[in-house]
């Protein structure tokens, strides 16, 4: 192989692997949990017993209100965290939102829900709709004791585990990447 | 007459920029006057009684204080979520009092929250009475 081709060989191998390690960044979130769900037998009820978050889970058409309204005291959770059940009832009962009164207007409320039933998890297939995004199935799985030792979840700056932008910290616009998360110190 | 044209310019932007304000944008006293209007009939508004009301629980785990802080001109924070919440007071935060939806909304809500039950006129009024007084 003459000096010239060597060079080339190299960097066509440097181009692959580069395009190999961009391809396994963007599955690292799924593929495990595809074989995990797999390994349990869960294949025909989807992922995490159907309970599983959609994708896209913020879609590329926000809404104002829904941006402005539900951020006032906690972060505009990504519509696609819960199924369109889930949010029907959270929007139903927002007089009695987890202790705090969050109640909206009949108009207000009415547009919300329609975005947020628009745009809820494509990927829950369980009958099933908890009121906390913390009790489905995939969050629990993504947050165990084997992911996330218990005194990440003791730490002031975490506080509950609402509080996803303590180690998300682009929570706010959807966006969950596993090579972003921060554990606070 | 170039010059006419561009007084009737220079107006134009204006009422422009002023439309594109929201249509119901009050002033703090205003929305105190229209509080006032609904507690008609009694003694008229305290700031020293609105700010023991503002500190103190009322039979609840909260005060107005335990999210806004003892001082409404400083920032504060969920009690529960821990999120901040912009300063109180309209010295240190002019978008306060100024839209009567999100001043009906938030006393409704946080009244619920601290008394489990509405706010009179007379609380509403003197919380503002005292909030006005409050300096950055």
């Amino acid at each position: 192989m003459s000096i010239h081709k060597q060079k080339n060989f190299r960097m066509l191998a440097v181009a692959l692997l580069a395009m190999g390690a961009t391809m396994s960044a963007a599955q690292a979130d799924d593929d495990r949990d595809e074989r995990y769900g797999w390994r349990l037998g869960e294949k025909s009820a989807g992922k995490y017993g159907g309970e599983n978050r959609g994708k896209p889970l913020q879609p590329a058409q926000t809404n104002a209100k829904f941006q402005k309204e539900c951020s006032d005291c906690h972060i505009a959770y990504a519509p696609g965290l819960l199924p369109a059940e889930s949010w029907r009832k959270v929007m139903a009962g927002l007089d009695k939102h987890f202790g705090s009164d969050a109640s909206l207007d009949a108009q207000d409320n009415k547009e919300i829900t329609a975005f947020l039933v628009n745009n809820a998890s494509n990927r829950w297939s369980a009958p099933t709709a908890p009121l906390r995004i913390s009790e489905t199935a995939w969050f629990k799985r993504k947050h165990d004791g084997h992911e996330i030792s218990p005194a990440v979840w003791k730490n002031p700056l975490v506080k509950s585990p609402a509080n996803c932008a303590a180690c998300h910290p682009r929570a706010d616009r959807g966006d969950f990447n596993e090579h972003d998360i921060r554990l606070p110190k | 007459m170039f010059r006419i044209f561009y007084k009737l310019g220079l107006v134009f932007v204006a009422v422009a920029g002023l439309a594109a304000q929201p249509a119901f944008a009050e002033t703090p006293n205003e929305i105190l006057a229209s509080i006032q209007k609904e507690a008609a009939g009694t003694p008229g508004f305290s700031a020293a009684r609105g700010e023991s009301f503002f500190k103190a629980k009322h039979g609840g785990e909260w005060s107005c204080a335990s999210c806004h802080t003892e001082n409404p001109a400083a920032l504060g924070k969920h009690a529960k979520t821990g999120k901040v919440i912009d300063p109180l007071a309209p010295s240190a935060n002019a978008e306060r009092f100024t839209s009567p939806k999100k001043v009906d909304k938030w006393f409704k809500r946080n009244c619920n929250d601290v008394l489990s039950r509405a706010c009179t006129p007379q609380e509403k009024g003197d919380v503002l009475a005292y909030l006005l007084t409050v300096k950055k």
